[in-house]
C-alpha cells in the first residue's frame, strides 16, 4: 500500500521548481521594493501631487493577480515586445509589490511625527538630511514587518504564474502528478516546501526585527 | 511594430454573460465570508482556550492557512479529496479553499482585535450570570466585529479576488471563468481581459463603498 512511484529525480524537480519561485520572489521584491519605496515618498511628502498615483497603484490592488498576469502577457505580444514569460512574471510581481509597499512605506513615513523632523530641521539638517538621517531609519523599522508580510504574501503569490506558462514549485508538482497520479502525496511535499519557505523567511525577519529593537 | 486592431465591440458583447459571472464571482466571495467568518471565530476562542488538542488544530489551520498558496490549497482539496475517492466539483473545491484561506487569515485578524476588547468584560458578563457561550455571543464578538471591521473588509476583497482561481481547476461560471471561455473562443485574450479586469475593479470598489457606508451607518454612536 506504501509503494510510491515518487522517485529521487521527481524531489529534485520539485525543488529546481522551488528554485524559479525563489527567484521570482527575489526580482519581484526587488523591483515592487524600489518602486515602492519611491512612490511611498512622493505619496507621503506630496499628498496632493500624488494622487493620480494612488488611483493607479489601486487599480492593481483590486484587480486579481491572474488577469493583471494575462493580460500583461497578451500586452506583451501586442505592442511585439520580445520577453520570456519569466520577465513578465517578474514585471506583474513587482509591480503588484510595488503597490502594496507603497502603503506601507507611506504608513512608515507618516509614522515618523512632525515634531521629530522640525527638530532635526532646526538642529541645522537640510531637508535631504532630515529625509535620508532621521525619517526614512525611523520610517523603516514602522514599516519592515509590513514589508516581511508582503514577502510571504508574494512567494505565495508567485504559484499564480503557472498560468501564463512558468514552470514553478506548484507546477512541478503538477506535471510530476500527471506522471506517477499521486496527487495527494506530491502535493503535500510542494506544500510542505512552500511551508518551510515561508517559515524562513518569516524566522530571520523575526530575529532581524529583535535586533532592531534592541536599544529602544 | 503596432499592427493590432482592438475589437472592443465582441468583448462588449461578451458583457452580459459576463456580468452574470461576476455575480458568482460575488455570491462565492460572499459565502466564503460568512463561512470564514463563522469559522474564524471558532478558531479564535479555540485559540484562547486551554484544551491542548483543540488550541493545536486551531494553530495548525492558521498556520497553514498563511504559509501555503491559496491555490495550493484549492489545489489539495481539487485533487487531494479526488485521489482518496471524494469528488468534488470545481466550485465546491474553490468555495472550500477560499473559506480554509479566508478563516486562517480572519483567525489572526480576530486574535489582535480580541486583544482590544478589555477581559473585564467577559468578567462582568459571566457575573451577571451569563453563561460562557451567552457572553461571547452577546458581549465579546460585537465589540470584536467592531475593532475587525476594516480588516474584514480587506478580506472580502481580497476573497473577490482570489475567487479568480476557480479556473485553474476548470470553473468556468465565475467572471474569470466566462472570461477564459470567451477567450478560447476567440482569442481577443486582451479585450476579454481587460473588461473583466474592470469588472473586477469595480466589484472591489463596491465592496469598499458599501463597507463604508455600513461602518458610517452602524458605529455612530
Amino acid at each position: 500500500m506504501f509503494s510510491t512511484g515518487f522517485t529521487w529525480n521527481d524531489l529534485m524537480f520539485l525543488l529546481d521548481g522551488a528554485r524559479v519561485t525563489v527567484q521570482l520572489t527575489f526580482w519581484a521584491i526587488l523591483l515592487g521594493t524600489f518602486a515602492g519605496l519611491l512612490f511611498g515618498l512622493a505619496r507621503a511628502l506630496w499628498p496632493r501631487l500624488s494622487l493620480p498615483l494612488a488611483w493607479v497603484l489601486d487599480v492593481f490592488r483590486s484587480v486579481p493577480l491572474l488577469i493583471q498576469f494575462v493580460l500583461f502577457n497578451s500586452f506583451k505580444s501586442i505592442v511585439g515586445l520580445n520577453i520570456s514569460a519569466f520577465s513578465v512574471g517578474c514585471i506583474v510581481l513587482g509591480v503588484y509589490t510595488a503597490a502594496y509597499f507603497t502603503e506601507i512605506v507611506r504608513g512608515g513615513v507618516l509614522a515618523v511625527s512632525l515634531s521629530v523632523r522640525r527638530a532635526s530641521r532646526s538642529l541645522g539638517m537640510s531637508y535631504l538630511q532630515d529625509l535620508r538621517w532621521i525619517v526614512l531609519p525611523m520610517a523603516t523599522r514602522v514599516a519592515f514587518p509590513g514589508w516581511l508580510n508582503l514577502v510571504l504574501g508574494v512567494m505565495k503569490d508567485t504559484a499564480l504564474v503557472m498560468w501564463i506558462g512558468i514552470v514553478e514549485l506548484l507546477r512541478a508538482s503538477q506535471t510530476i502528478v500527471t506522471r506517477i497520479q499521486e496527487p495527494l502525496l506530491v502535493l503535500c511535499i510542494a506544500g510542505l516546501i512552500y511551508y518551510v519557505m515561508s517559515l524562513v523567511v518569516a524566522r530571520l525577519g523575526a530575529r532581524l526585527e529583535q535586533r532592531w529593537q534592541e536599544n529602544d | 511594430m503596432f499592427d493590432y486592431t482592438f475589437q472592443w465591440r465582441s468583448a462588449l458583447r461578451a458583457l452580459p454573460d459576463m456580468l452574470n459571472g461576476a455575480w458568482v464571482t460575488f455570491e462565492t466571495a460572499a459565502l466564503s465570508m460568512i463561512f470564514g467568518v463563522l469559522i474564524a471565530l471558532a478558531l479564535t476562542v479555540m485559540r484562547e482556550g486551554k484544551q491542548p488538542l483543540l488550541r493545536g488544530f486551531a494553530d495548525g489551520w492558521v498556520s497553514i492557512a498563511r504559509n501555503t498558496p491559496s491555490l495550493f490549497q484549492i489545489y489539495i482539496l481539487y485533487f487531494g479529496l479526488g485521489s482518496m475517492g471524494l469528488h468534488v466539483s470545481s466550485w465546491i473545491a474553490l468555495l472550500a479553499g477560499i473559506t480554509f484561506n479566508n478563516a486562517g487569515y480572519l483567525a489572526e485578524n480576530f486574535r489582535g482585535g480580541l486583544k482590544a476588547v478589555p477581559t473585564t468584560q467577559m468578567r462582568a458578563a459571566r457575573s451577571l450570570g451569563m453563561s460562557a457561550f451567552q457572553a461571547y455571543r452577546m458581549i465579546i464578538i460585537p465589540q470584536l466585529l467592531r475593532v475587525v471591521f476594516y480588516p474584514l473588509t480587506n478580506q472580502m476583497v481580497w476573497a473577490v479576488l482570489m475567487t479568480s482561481l476557480g479556473v485553474i481547476v476548470g470553473l468556468n461560471n465565475d467572471l474569470t471563468g466566462v472570461t477564459q471561455d470567451y477567450n478560447v473562443k476567440t482569442f481577443r485574450t486582451f479585450e476579454y481581459f481587460a473588461l473583466a479586469a474592470a469588472l473586477y475593479y469595480v466589484i472591489a470598489k463596491a465592496i469598499v463603498a458599501v463597507a463604508r457606508l455600513m461602518a458610517w451607518r452602524l458605529f455612530r454612536y
